[in-house]
């Protein structure tokens, strides 16, 4: 019967039979250990800190850029880093007070204080991964007498070309745009012709089935190539007189076509068939039921997935340069085979990351606008 | 001729039988109440009478016209024939307003202004005109039923269909929904309720019929279902619910 003598101990009603101790009541594990850990990575961090700022500010030299001003960006930032010790001296503390309470015998402030020094040591060690990762990318841009800046940032270069490079880049974005407008419309058909219900929908809904299949497995990159340079070759009526770019908007049309068809098809699949019961119950068609009631709902939740597969239709214009088409990359890889430089492809890199940033906003506002005005608790 | 006649209907899922015969008739203005086990075939016998499943035997006559079977018109069909469903099935993404007025606009070809004048006097009537902008999921569940009751409303239908409309809902809730099912059969509407409500039954119900095994196993007037069962399956039946503190 020791147990039951045990101050921390309890029992329970013997339903499983035999006795059974209160285990939560054991003491807090020993967390000395997270608090010298913090402390010795802080440490680490800093020391790792100065050596990067020695190198840049030797590249600074290099640059021509040394100065007061930058010695004193560089300065400053040295002393940003210095706070990260303030976390790992507070771990520290705070596995002292624990120690110290369990001493006491004090239960619940050992608790208290075992917590807070994890939680500290935790902070330190989360903002010493971040600096040691921007560390490193500095060193890599740093390395080998500045070699990665010089090849991928070259600022004159990168000032010079920009405004060659920004006009060429109206041809990627005339391209989606217009390609984004079909595909909404084209990518509705086929999801519709593939939920046709009934016996006689069968034919229709295999001739989806297929060009899905088909177009989905097809890499953009034939698919423009085989339409840009063929569909000028086989001399057909109106068609052959195509420009590039709308043989790039016929060709991204059918392969993000069937792409957003399925997205499309998943959102429609995905309201719950009572809302069809609802609305058929009311005497409306099956063509009303889709247009009034299951596509608009459909349409709200698909607008997060659609803005991934747009994105990656913006992306894929880039591929337009396999067809010839005086685009930003095919513009920027001119230039930079001119200046034996790449920095002009980066600019290209750079404004197809940046159109992308806004849209992700404007939709995340469009998703929280639309569930504010439907949900419940909001105003 | 009873207006709406149902005559020895069969269906099944696979193998598992809903309706092995089951016959059944409602005269003009009466309200009749289907009660029985879960799983009997209450909710299934709606959703066939105005065409959202369909019976593989037997027939549904209204106003004596075969109203099941091929070549039916189910959408003119649904116009006369509503139907209000246990989970209220508003559209979200429309307002109260728009939920009420879609159907009267887009199958019946009314103007939206005098279909809105027409809403706006059924919302007045349930006491709930001041919610007609307002989205469903900002209304209460008792609320929204209200809605989808003034929504099958708003087609002018002849006959209605309750299916459990008041098993979603609390218990506060509850008596909201049914004054308004209490009016309707004052005002003559002829209903058919899949229902619970056992003492709402006894109430209003010109008719009970307790559904069992595929068929209407025993009708009558409420006072005879409910205070002198003749079949057994009923007795056992409505001796659970007694047990269940719900009669």
């Amino acid at each position: 019967m020791s147990s039951s003598n045990d101050n921390r101990g309890g029992r329970t009603l013997g339903l499983l039979g035999g006795e059974r101790r209160w285990s939560a009541g054991t003491p807090p594990k020993d967390v000395t250990g997270w608090a010298v850990t913090a402390i010795f990575v802080s440490l680490l961090v800093i020391c790792a800190s100065y050596y990067t700022l020695r190198d840049i500010q030797a590249a600074t030299v290099i640059l021509g850029v040394d100065g007061v001003i930058a010695n004193a960006i560089l300065v400053i930032c040295g002393l940003v880093i210095l706070p990260l010790l303030w976390p790992a001296i507070q771990s520290w503390r705070q596995s002292q007070v624990a120690k110290a309470a369990l001493a006491k015998n004090n239960l619940v402030d050992a608790r208290v204080a075992t917590a807070a020094s994890r939680d500290y040591a935790y902070y330190t060690l989360g903002f010493a991964a971040a600096i040691v990762t921007l560390l490193l990318v500095a060193e890599f841009f740093v390395a080998n007498n500045l070699a990665v800046s010089r090849t991928f940032f070259l600022l004159p270069l990168i000032g010079s070309s920009f405004w060659t490079i920004l006009k060429a880049f109206w041809i990627n974005i005339y391209i989606f745009v217009v390609a984004e407008i079909l595909v909404l419309v084209w990518g509705l058909i086929v999801a519709v012709a593939r939920l046709v219900p009934g016996e006689a929908g069968r034919p229709i809904r295999m001739m989806s089935t297929i060009y899905t299949d088909m177009f989905r497995g097809l890499p953009a990159i034939i698919n423009i190539y085989l339409i840009g340079f063929g569909l000028s070759l086989t001399g057909l009526p109106w068609v052959k007189d195509f420009s590039q770019e709308s043989f790039a908007i016929l060709a991204l049309t059918l392969t993000y076509g069937a792409y957003v068809a399925e997205v499309y098809r998943a959102g429609i699949e995905s309201i719950h068939w009572s809302q069809v019961a609802a609305a058929r119950s009311l005497g409306l068609s099956y063509l009303q039921t889709m247009r009034y009631v299951i596509v608009p709902q459909a349409v709200r939740r698909i607008i997060p997935p659609l803005l991934n597969d747009f994105i990656g239709l913006q992306k894929d214009t880039a591929l337009v340069n396999v067809i010839g088409s005086i685009d930003a990359f095919n513009q920027a890889k001119i230039v930079a085979s001119n200046h034996f430089n790449l920095s002009p492809v980066t600019t290209v890199a750079i404004l197809f990351i940046l159109i992308t940033i806004p849209q992700a906003r404007f939709v995340d506002k469009l998703v929280e606008r639309d569930q504010r005005r439907m949900r419940a608790g909001g105003s | 001729m009873a207006m709406i006649e149902i005559r020895d209907i069969h269906k099944s899922y696979g193998d598992h039988k809903i309706f092995t015969g089951l016959s059944l008739e409602v005269e003009e203005h009466q309200v009749v109440c289907l009660i029985g086990p879960s799983g009997c075939g209450k909710s299934t016998l709606l959703r066939c009478m105005n065409g959202l499943e369909s019976i593989q035997g037997g027939e549904i006559r209204i106003h004596g016209d075969r109203m099941t079977g091929p070549g039916v018109d189910v959408n003119a069909l649904r116009r006369d024939v509503g139907i209000v469903f246990q989970s209220f099935n508003l559209f979200p993404h429309m307002t109260v307003l728009e939920n009420v007025t879609l159907a009267p606009i887009k199958v019946l070809n009314e103007k939206r202004s005098d279909a809105e004048a027409k809403a706006m006097t059924l919302l007045k009537r349930i006491g709930l005109e001041h919610k007609a902008k307002e989205y469903p999921d900002r209304l209460s569940g008792g609320q929204q039923q209200r809605v989808a009751i003034v929504r099958a409303l708003a087609m002018g239908p002849m006959v209605l269909l309750l299916d459990e409309i008041t098993s979603a809902l609390d218990p506060e809730l509850v008596s909201e929904v049914l004054n308004i099912v209490r009016d309707l059969a004052a005002e003559g509407m002829t209903m058919l309720l899949a229902t619970h409500e056992m003492g709402f039954a006894r109430e209003v119900a010109s008719k009970i019929c307790f559904l069992c095994d595929g068929k209407v196993h025993e009708e009558g007037p409420p006072a005879e279902i409910f205070g002198n069962p003749k079949q057994e399956r009923t007795r056992a039946f409505l001796q659970r619910i007694i047990e269940a503190g719900r009669l």
